[in-house]
């Protein structure tokens, strides 16, 4: 499974304010889609979520139980 | 550097303004950058600036004592902030902090004064600027103060946990704010919480539950 955020580029409106929130550089423009790229940098911050207004970008979290 | 009215007229402050007025007022905005991190008002400070955002996302937050940081909003493109303490003249109710690189207008109290005297329209712009946010900052009060927003955070992850067979599901904050009936910085203060109450850990794009136990106590808690 990715370990990036995910990009539904039907609700994406390429206004690229996730990307100028990215710390780690996970995320680019291309052309006027926003794309993810994989990297170990990503600490998931989720702040390319928080501030996504369309909802097309998410964090979703992995939800375990320790030594199950 | 020129303000660019165009801006202007995406600001709920100037919907339906003459193009006409917006040229006329914009030599009253200046333009403030700001970078990753960057503190550009300080809570209880006196700053008089009504601040736009023009790129980027600003985080409005406070802070408590001992350094917890409540999000009250996020400014987006269009969106402006320290609206109270430039109306009322008092300190400043929170701080803002930018998110990435961010521009911004701003437009001092004074400034900002004389052109609602002389365009009242923008004054009632303002108005619904202040209601729309009052009605955020209630329904953020409500969750703060009337739900028991934690336990029903601790129920969900023990429900949608992965015990090891494959079964669990993945949900972001906003899934589990909508599961709870709360907003997504709620669900960011109750993950914090249960952090530092050691009933789980937040492990990179894993939530893992470290006390079972723990976190059923606090989903089982009274009101």
């Amino acid at each position: 499974m990715s370990e990036g955020p995910i990009i539904d580029s039907d609700k994406c409106n390429g206004c690229g304010l996730c990307v100028s929130v990215c710390q780690c550089g996970a995320l680019i423009m291309v052309g006027n889609v926003v794309t993810v790229i994989e990297t170990k940098q990503c600490d998931w911050c989720t702040d390319c979520e928080a501030v996504c207004i369309t909802g097309a970008l998410r964090c979703p979290f992995e939800i375990v139980i320790e030594n199950a | 550097m020129a303000i660019q009215t165009d801006f202007l007229k995406r600001s709920r402050y100037f919907f339906d303004i003459d193009l006409a007025v917006l040229d006329s007022i914009a030599r009253f905005f200046f333009e403030k950058k700001a970078e990753r991190g960057e503190m550009f008002l300080l809570e209880g400070e006196t700053d008089e600036v009504l601040y736009f955002v023009v790129a980027g996302a600003v985080k409005i937050l406070k802070t408590s004592a001992d350094g917890k940081e409540q999000i009250l909003n996020i400014a987006r493109p269009g969106d402006s902030f320290n609206d109270a303490a430039v109306f009322d003249g008092d300190p400043n109710p929170a701080a803002a902090q930018a998110m990435g690189p961010v521009v911004l207008y701003g437009i001092r109290k004074g400034n900002l004064e004389s052109i609602i005297r002389q365009h009242p329209q923008i004054a009632l712009n303002g108005i619904k600027v202040l209601a729309r946010q009052v009605r955020h900052l209630s329904s953020l009060i409500e969750d703060l103060s009337f739900k028991h927003v934690i336990g029903r955070i601790a129920k969900i992850l023990l429900n949608y946990a992965d015990d090891g067979t494959g079964t669990g599901q993945r949900l972001t904050q906003q899934d589990m704010a909508a599961m709870a009936g709360t907003v997504r910085e709620i669900v960011g203060r109750s993950l914090k919480a249960l952090e530092s109450e050691r009933a789980i850990r937040l492990d990179h794009h894993r939530i893992v539950i470290t006390n079972k136990e723990a976190l059923e106590k606090i989903m089982e808690a009274p009101l």
